[in-house]
């Protein structure tokens, strides 16, 4: 017996990429089992991960992974857009801007100068941005890459007709949840979970590492009473930066904590 | 007269095995990743023998003394809750079957031997039995329940308290109180490390009397024991001044130190999870995608996070002063309301384990130094005034 899904046919579902790794559309085809599950409740009418197959839209549920990086990426996802009716966007790069909006605080100029022998055939914007900078999101679901049980739960709450129930609090709910000891208290190991968006399930502290951000900024982060505890572990402004420039660079709370440390790095310089 | 007894850790393997044969399932201290958390033990070489903890605000490290002592530490990030109310546990799930649907029974717990049980944890434990467990015209939780029942409760005498303990401030140790069937006493002799064993239920004196290796106890065995305890009880390092506290924080509501402790407070959410007497849980409802079956999944939720106050149209608690308050006021006042009782027993964790290291016996010193409540006026023979 199926579940009453809002709609009476099958809804179709795209994936579409932007600048990105594909990683998180790897989480999709990861989920082996429950994949053959999602493609009986859902038409896959564009997969280019999993299959050459791509059908016109417009789409019930589109995913989408990447950001914008390019005057013809910003003008393709408008019509990615126009074409769906409920738009997801999946991972850090496509919610945040990803690794590589760390361009945003360089000439991006000078990379394509650097990288291409002949710089003057690429066309690229100057910032990495999310997709919600281009056009309206209806559920930006975090990571770095996402995890496949979230997205599940995403496509199932989707169909189900209903809010999909993804947590906004800290990784340390979780790191709680899985009783995995503290690393910043019992071992001095300095960790974002914090101020960081639940969704990992915790592995870094896991395995004995700090936390790095990878599902961005939880509900209401404290940067600045994190930071003040990394500096009495014995992280500098520098360290600060690098910590919150990750995944989520350009995600607003850890984009401000990184600039103010870089602040107070340019200060110190300027009166040394 | 209830049963006792001394004995050594040899003894204390055989009681160990003897739960076992009986069919309990024993949990006790053991090491992992640099803390002393609980888990299921075979016998005395899982537990942390000859360690002890060094606990600051926002700080936990393992020490090897090397003493032989089988309970030479406290308390560490997790508590009994995590058996008896586990973090994530299905309370319903059921199948589409073919001419309809039908309930899953879920499996059976286990029934729980808990080694090492520490007075504060006793408590904390007393407190969330007033929670989940029948009272007046509340009823039972029955996940708690069947958890709660059959346990068998070994508990220990803290010789040497942490430094965030202030079990004496809210009279919950170093000494365990009742609700034990068994408790341990350990002590350094020159014939090494002993344990002296007194019995608090039938089941413990049942238990102390099938021991082989046990000897009767000495005068000079329970003379030991208690100066020992009475060391350990002028020194509990950690305190909280209590008086009045129940009025003292529901009449400083608007105070602004709320505001001064919410620019440190994370809002990670630790110290609720640490608690051993924090209660909230979420209720979520899981669909499987192909609708075949649904779980019904009760998880551990905190004051601290912005969905626990939601409610149409947004969170209630929005600013972290509110939602630091709502802990703070929830364990130390409104809880005797609820309950009846305090709601922090003195353990300590929420300090060890708050991240940024926020202590709330510190928290409170603050707000009693401004206490903002209007002055009652008192006549000149000390009697307070009614306007
Ligand atoms: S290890 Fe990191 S994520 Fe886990 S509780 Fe500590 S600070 Fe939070
Ligand atoms: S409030 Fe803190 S000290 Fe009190 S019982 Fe809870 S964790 Fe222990
Ligand atoms: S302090 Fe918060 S999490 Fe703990 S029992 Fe009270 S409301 Fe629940
Ligand atoms: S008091 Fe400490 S542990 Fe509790 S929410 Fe605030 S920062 Fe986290």
């Amino acid at each position: 017996m199926a579940v009453q899904s809002p709609l009476t046919r099958k809804p179709t579902l795209a994936v579409f990429k932007f600048a990105s790794c594909d990683g998180c559309q790897l989480s999709l085809l990861d989920a082996e089992d429950e994949l053959l599950a999602v493609a009986e409740v859902v038409d896959i009418a564009n997969f280019l991960e999993a299959s050459r197959e791509v059908r016109p839209g417009p789409y019930d549920v589109t995913l989408v992974e990447g950001s914008i990086t390019t005057p013809h990426d910003a003008a393709r996802i408008r019509r990615v857009r126009e074409e769906s009716k409920f738009l997801v966007t999946i991972g850090a790069c496509a919610t945040a801007g990803g690794i590589q909006a760390l361009r945003n605080w360089k000439d991006v100029n000078e990379f394509t100068a650097f990288v291409y022998a002949n710089s003057e055939y690429i066309e690229t914007l100057d910032r990495s941005t999310p997709v919600s900078f281009h056009v309206p999101v209806d559920f930006e679901l975090r990571g770095c890459p996402i995890s496949k049980t979230q997205l599940l739960e995403v496509v199932t709450a989707f169909l189900q007709g209903r809010r999909p129930n993804i947590p906004t609090y800290s990784v340390c709910v979780e790191c709680k949840h899985r009783g995995t000891t503290c690393v910043m208290v019992a071992h001095g190991t300095p960790c974002l979970g914090p101020v960081t968006q639940a969704g990992c399930g915790a592995i870094c502290p896991a395995y004995n590492r700090g936390c790095y951000g990878c599902f961005g900024p939880m509900e209401e982060p404290n940067t600045a009473a994190l930071s003040a505890w990394w500096k009495s572990l014995g992280v500098d402004d520098r360290g600060l930066v690098d910590a919150y420039r990750g995944f989520n660079a350009w995600a607003a709370a850890f984009r401000e904590a990184s600039d103010r440390h870089e602040a107070a790095i340019t200060v110190r310089g300027a009166s040394a | 007269m209830t049963a006792s007894g001394v004995i050594d850790r040899a003894g204390l393997d055989e009681l160990i095995a003897a739960l076992r044969n009986g069919g309990y399932t024993t949990i006790g201290p053991t090491i992992r990743e640099g803390a002393i958390v609980y888990n299921e033990i075979s016998g005395t070489s899982d537990l942390p023998v000859g360690w002890t903890d060094q606990q600051a605000p926002g700080g936990y490290r393992l020490e090897h003394l090397g003493d032989g002592r089988m309970f030479g530490y406290v308390v560490g990030p997790q508590s009994w809750k995590r058996f008896l109310y586990p973090q994530r546990n299905v309370i319903w799930s059921g199948v589409v079957t073919a001419d309809g649907w039908e309930t899953v029974t879920p499996p059976e717990p286990p029934t729980y031997a808990f080694i090492g049980v520490r007075g504060c944890e006793l408590a904390a434990i007393a407190v969330q039995d007033r929670v989940f467990l029948a009272a007046g015209d509340r009823a039972a939780d029955p996940s708690y329940a069947a958890r709660r029942e059959g346990a068998f409760i070994v508990a220990v005498n803290c010789a040497d308290p942490g430094a965030n303990c202030f079990c004496t401030s809210m009279g919950t140790g170093p000494v365990a109180g009742p609700g034990h069937d068994l408790v341990l006493t350990e002590t350094v002799t020159d014939d090494g490390v002993v344990l002296l064993a007194e019995s608090g239920s039938a089941r413990g004196d049942a238990l102390l009397a099938s021991l082989a290796a046990m000897r009767p106890a000495e005068i000079a065995d329970r003379e030991r024991a208690a100066e020992t305890m009475a060391a350990a009880q002028a020194t509990v390092p950690h305190s909280m001044d209590t008086t009045d506290i129940h009025d003292l924080l529901l009449g400083n509501l608007e105070h602004p130190h709320w505001e001064a402790v919410a620019a440190r407070c994370l809002g990670c959410a630790n110290c609720t999870m640490v608690c051993p007497t924090c209660f909230c849980g979420t209720v979520t409802d899981e669909l499987e995608l192909d609708g075949g079956g649904a779980r019904r999944v009760r998880s551990w939720d905190s004051c601290f996070t912005l969905e626990f106050s939601y409610i149409h149209g947004g969170s209630i608690r929005q600013a972290g002063s509110a939602r630091y308050r709502q802990w703070l006021t929830h364990k130390l006042a409104s809880w005797f309301d609820q309950f009846g009782t305090s709601g922090c027993v003195g353990c300590g964790r929420c300090i060890t384990w708050c991240p940024v290291g926020i202590d709330l016996t510190a928290e409170v010193a603050a707000i009693r130094a401004s206490d903002l409540r209007p002055a009652v006026p008192v006549a000149a023979d000390g009697t307070e005034v009614n306007l």
